[in-house]
């Protein structure tokens, strides 16, 4: 469908866009990023600083672009979606000629303002691409293998770059929103259970692997799946990170230990407490009540975002807002089964809710989206 | 590009099914998610909470006030008094070798402290703080805390340090204390978690460590938050401990000074025991030396001189010396014949200068011999060949037996290192540690306490304080624990004939007060401070057949280490013993001229409660003794005539 095909009459024009944002969805959002402020106060020992301030701005900052973006017209950012992709994909090789190291990888670029991450702005443009994609693809070449290679090569080449910084978690997240977006645009189930058998082939081979001079996983990718599957074999080495998150969550109990009390964010047990383990302090202070809440909150988010996709008649519109959700769970999936001990620790911070400016920023882009197709929607 | 409606329809269909599937999907997930969530913060809540309680709260001891020591009177004997060190927390330093180097500016530090100072900061946590200098003065403190501004991070601190301020008279019975070494920890099958506490000090010697249970006290702990690297957040709870208790000893130390400065320039022991009660008012050993030169560690420069000297002022002589009681143990063989009725006190013996026994010659030591004497005789000039003769009639069994009951070869239990038993030899003893049989020679020797007979000056103090009383006097050092007074144990009669008992008593005032008695020139003239004792001298060499034909070498002549050991015991007043007393000189010479007027000396001081009225003295003496008083009043500490310190 192009954009001429709209009934461009029934679309809300002017400020009375405003009107027809999907306000719940924004509210959510809002109330989302408020348990972050809290958690980012409390994780400082009740104070603004260093956290909770700078991510209130940049929420703002976020809210502003989430407007803006949602003011757009999704058919705009349709066709701009390619050259996204495109951007995205150069900064990726940028990053990984001239990026900034942290913490052991090369994540980062520094454009002088700001800290641009591109691979957070990559998991929306992947997602937008492909979107696009099967909006232009006729329904019924969508399970031919050669026009199921093209996507594949759009998935597999920012991953492989993400892979290469080394981000395990974010090059994940990439290949199942990737991956996600293919199986709601129609592919074949024989594609996804040909890929799933090598999957099963791929992780034999990772292992097996192991101590060959074809390895292929980092040393610290492998002790990370070792501290996985038994944490209790390092306590205070490799697997420190779990258990440490385990006792704190578990310290919480049903109603936890009340707001500032946690002990064991506070106290420095737990690593990286502002970012991949906020849940814990969440989970440790407010107990299984808040965290549970925080769960429902997001529940909430993605119920919202498949049902204004299910709406939506707009193919790209729908596929786009399902694959935003989709990375959006993606996200708190992996990191709240991260600090629960039912994942590796891949370092994947918790949406909304963890100290970083780039991951905002893009989610709330993303959030713009997802409000533009539903103000935009034919009507 | 267009595409027909049904297509369209078709596609979206097949959306809305795979969302729905996907979503459903998800929200299996989350509900995964929620489960976990369940199962870790509702059923495995209290696990958890239990490790996270471990996790944060770190148990820290607070060491307790050591106990202090005190003497009969209350005059403190071992105090603890604040001590100052130099602290550093490098993180509040900054620059920790800019900080140093100003800091060596302003104090003296040794380049070795300095060094190693340097190494131990940078290698602790930036938390902690590290001493950088030790037992500084005041005035240091004041130096560094009136350029605090230019020292960040360096702080005075004030800790407790022992402090003997008698000085070298208790070393011999309060001891010392000293850093906790592994040796002692080690020796102790559950030490107490406090003694692992930095700097912590444990008793070493005598007192100090033998009443260390009752002087340590107990840890306080506080309970405190910790986080991942060990830094105090802060405290959540306290409990204090308890001090030590403190310690008063029997000793009086105005008497001990005395007794300390009356003996320098010898190698000699004295005791002195309270008759009535078994306490020991003066336990004195020389020379003695600073137990302070040992706190928080000694120098080769201190520590040689006190390991090579030949009058070894590290042994204590009075529990930890044995010597051949000599002369001093006629009592125990002639109280084992009276009381087997073997002899009456009457009964007279032929002393021709020797005894023949076995195709041996046992020589008296007056080679002309005393001609008949009877009990009261043969004490008074301490005529060998009497016990001879009644030895071979008691048999050696008996009088070991005698000697044990007037606490001979027993071991005391006091509060002291190293408390020896003596020795009191029977023919088993011999049989097993010798390895041979007894024979008639060794009986022989033992009646005048040479041969295998061993005793400690305290034991002899303590035979004395029996005969005297006839009661089964024991020794006690420590008076009261915290101000309860200790239990006195003893003082049951000894079951011996009284008239037996007078019968030694009085042939011991002949000893002294007798013109022909062998102290007689030590007595005292005073009425109602008479004493009554025993002169010892006690061989550490034999005297071979051709010195014996050319005559016996004087003490004088021979080199020091080969004299006779000099011994006296004695007790006073007569009539009414209030203190027995030994007196051993080592390598001395004779115990009527190196022991007995160091005996009487001791003994008027402890009679008088201070210094002795020139009139208890035998007029001839007592220019020389006011001489003699003069001198010893400089010798000793200030404090130790006028009690200043009396609490």
């Amino acid at each position: 469908m192009s954009y001429l095909e709209y009934t461009v009459k029934s679309v809300p024009t002017g400020f009375r866009k405003i009107l027809h944002l999907n306000w719940p969805l924004a509210l959510l959002l809002a109330s989302v990023c408020g348990v972050g402020f809290l958690m980012l106060y409390s994780v400082a020992g009740g104070s603004f600083t260093p956290w909770a301030e700078p991510q209130m701005k940049r929420f703002a900052l976020g809210l502003a672009v989430m407007f803006f973006v949602a003011m757009v017209p999704i058919w705009l950012w349709r066709n701009l979606s390619g050259l996204g992709y495109a951007v995205s994909l150069l900064l990726l090789v940028a990053v990984a000629l001239v990026g900034d190291a942290r913490k052991g990888s090369q994540r980062w670029l520094d454009l002088g303002f700001v800290d641009l991450q591109p691979s957070e702005l990559m998991k929306i443009t992947l997602v937008m691409f492909l979107a696009a994609y099967y909006d232009w693809l006729p329904a019924k070449k969508v399970s031919r293998p050669l026009w199921v290679l093209l996507p594949v090569v759009i998935i597999m080449a920012p991953t492989a770059l993400v892979l290469e910084q080394p981000d395990l978690g974010t090059s994940i997240l990439l290949l199942a929103a990737g991956g996600g977006l293919m199986f709601l645009a129609g592919v074949h189930w024989a594609y996804f259970a040909a890929v799933g058998a090598s999957g099963i082939g791929l992780i034999t081979a990772v292992f097996a692997s192991r101590g060959t001079g074809w390895q292929l996983l980092n040393d610290y990718q492998y002790r990370r799946i070792d501290t996985f599957l038994d944490p209790a074999a390092d306590p205070l080495g490799a697997g420190y990170h779990i258990t440490q998150s385990k006792i704190a969550l578990g310290s919480g109990g049903w109603t936890g230990r009340g707001f500032m009390q946690g002990t064991q964010s506070r106290l420095n047990f737990l690593p990286e407490k502002h970012t991949d383990f906020i849940f814990t302090t969440l989970a440790e202070e407010f107990g299984f009540v808040g965290a549970f809440s925080l769960l429902g909150l997001y529940a909430l988010i993605i119920i919202f975002c498949v049902v204004t996709a299910i709406r939506n008649k707009d193919r790209f519109s729908s596929l786009l807002t399902l694959g935003i959700a989709l990375n959006f769970f993606l996200f708190f999936a992996v990191n709240m089964s991260m600090v629960m001990g039912m994942a590796p620790v891949v370092g994947v911070p918790l949406p909304l809710v963890s100290y970083g400016g780039s991951a905002m920023l893009v989610l709330m882009l993303a959030f713009g989206l997802v409000q533009s197709a539903h103000v935009h929607r034919p009507r | 590009m267009r595409r027909n409606r049904a297509e369209n329809e078709a596609s979206h269909a097949k959306l809305t099914r795979r969302a729905a599937l996907l979503g459903g999907a998800q929200l299996l997930f989350m509900g995964g998610l929620a489960a976990r969530m369940r199962y870790l913060q509702v059923d495995q809540a209290d696990q958890f909470r239990l490790l996270a309680e471990e996790n944060r709260i770190n148990i820290r001891l607070i060491p307790p006030t050591r106990g202090e020591i005190f003497d009969r009177n209350g005059v403190r004997l071992a105090e603890n008094v604040p001590s100052y060190r130099i602290v550093m927390v490098r993180e509040d330093a900054g620059d920790v070798d800019e900080v140093m180097a100003r800091l060596s500016q302003i104090i003296e530090i040794d380049l070795e402290t300095f060094e190693r100072a340097l190494v131990e900061i940078k290698r602790s946590a930036p938390f902690l703080p590290v001493t950088i200098i030790d037992d500084v003065s005041w005035d240091e403190v004041s130096k560094v805390s009136v350029n605090a501004p230019a020292l960040p991070g360096v702080t005075p601190e004030v800790g407790l340090t022992r402090v003997y301020p008698r000085g070298s008279d208790f070393a011999h019975v309060v001891g010392r204390v000293g850093r906790v070494s592994q040796k002692d920890l080690d020796a102790l099958e559950n030490p107490d978690q406090v003694l692992r506490i930095p700097r912590f000090q444990i008793g070493k010697l005598n007192v100090e460590a033998r009443a260390e249970d009752l002087l340590r006290g107990t840890a306080g702990t506080k309970q405190v938050e910790v986080n991942a690297t060990g830094r105090v957040m802060r405290e959540l709870d306290r409990r204090e401990g308890q001090s030590g208790a403190d310690l008063q000893l029997t000793v009086d130390s105005k008497l001990q000074g005395y007794v300390q400065a009356r003996l320098s320039g010898e190698s000699a022991a004295v005791v002195i025991v309270d008759c009535d009660t078994g306490d020991l008012a003066a336990i004195a050993s020389a020379p003695s030396y600073d137990p302070n030169l040992f706190i928080g560690g000694i120098s080769s420069a201190d520590y040689d001189p006190l390991l090579e000297s030949k009058y070894r002022p590290l042994v204590n002589k009075t529990v930890q010396g044995a010597y051949p009681p000599g002369s001093t143990f006629k009592m125990i063989t002639a109280m084992a014949a009276l009381e087997e009725g073997l002899i009456g006190p009457d009964d007279t013996v032929y002393c021709p200068g020797h005894l023949e026994v076995a195709d041996r010659k046992f020589h008296c030591w007056k080679r002309a011999g005393h001609g008949w004497v009877d009990l009261g005789d043969s004490l008074k000039e301490s005529c060998d060949v009497y016990y001879y003769d009644l030895a071979l009639k008691v048999g050696i069994e008996k009088i070991s037996a005698m000697a044990n009951r007037f606490g001979l070869g027993i071991r005391h239990e006091l509060a002291l290192s190293s408390v020896n038993s003596g020795l009191m030899a029977t023919k088993e003893w011999k049989r097993n540690a010798r390895g041979s049989d007894w024979v008639i020679g060794d009986t022989v020797n033992s009646s005048i306490g040479q041969g295998f007979m061993l005793a400690s000056p305290l034991q002899l103090a303590v035979m004395t304080a029996r005969l005297a009383t006839g009661r089964d006097v024991t020794p006690r050092l420590i008076k009261s624990v915290d101000g309860i007074e200790q239990p006195l144990a003893g003082g049951s009669p000894l079951n011996m004939n009284e008239n037996n008992l007078r019968k030694m008593r009085n042939a011991m005032y002949d000893v002294v007060n007798d013109r022909r008695g062998t102290a007689y020139r030590s007595r005292i003239i005073a009425d109602g401070m008479r004493m009554a004792g025993k002169t010892g001298t006690s061989q550490v060499r034999n005297i071979t057949a051709a010195e014996r034909a050319r005559g016996v070498t004087k003490n004088a002549d021979l080199p020091w280490e080969r004299r006779d050991h000099a011994l006296f015991v004695g007790f006073a007043p007569y009539d009414k013993p209030r203190y027995a007393v030994s007196v051993l000189v080592e390598h001395g010479g004779g115990g009527s001229t190196a022991a007995a007027p160091i005996a009487r000396d001791v003994m008027l001081q402890a009679l008088a409660g201070g210094e002795p009225p020139l009139e208890a003295y035998p007029t001839a003496d007592r220019a020389r003794i006011k001489v003699q008083q003069e001198q010893l009043r400089d010798v000793q500490p200030q404090a130790a005539i006028d009690g200043k310190d009396q609490a």
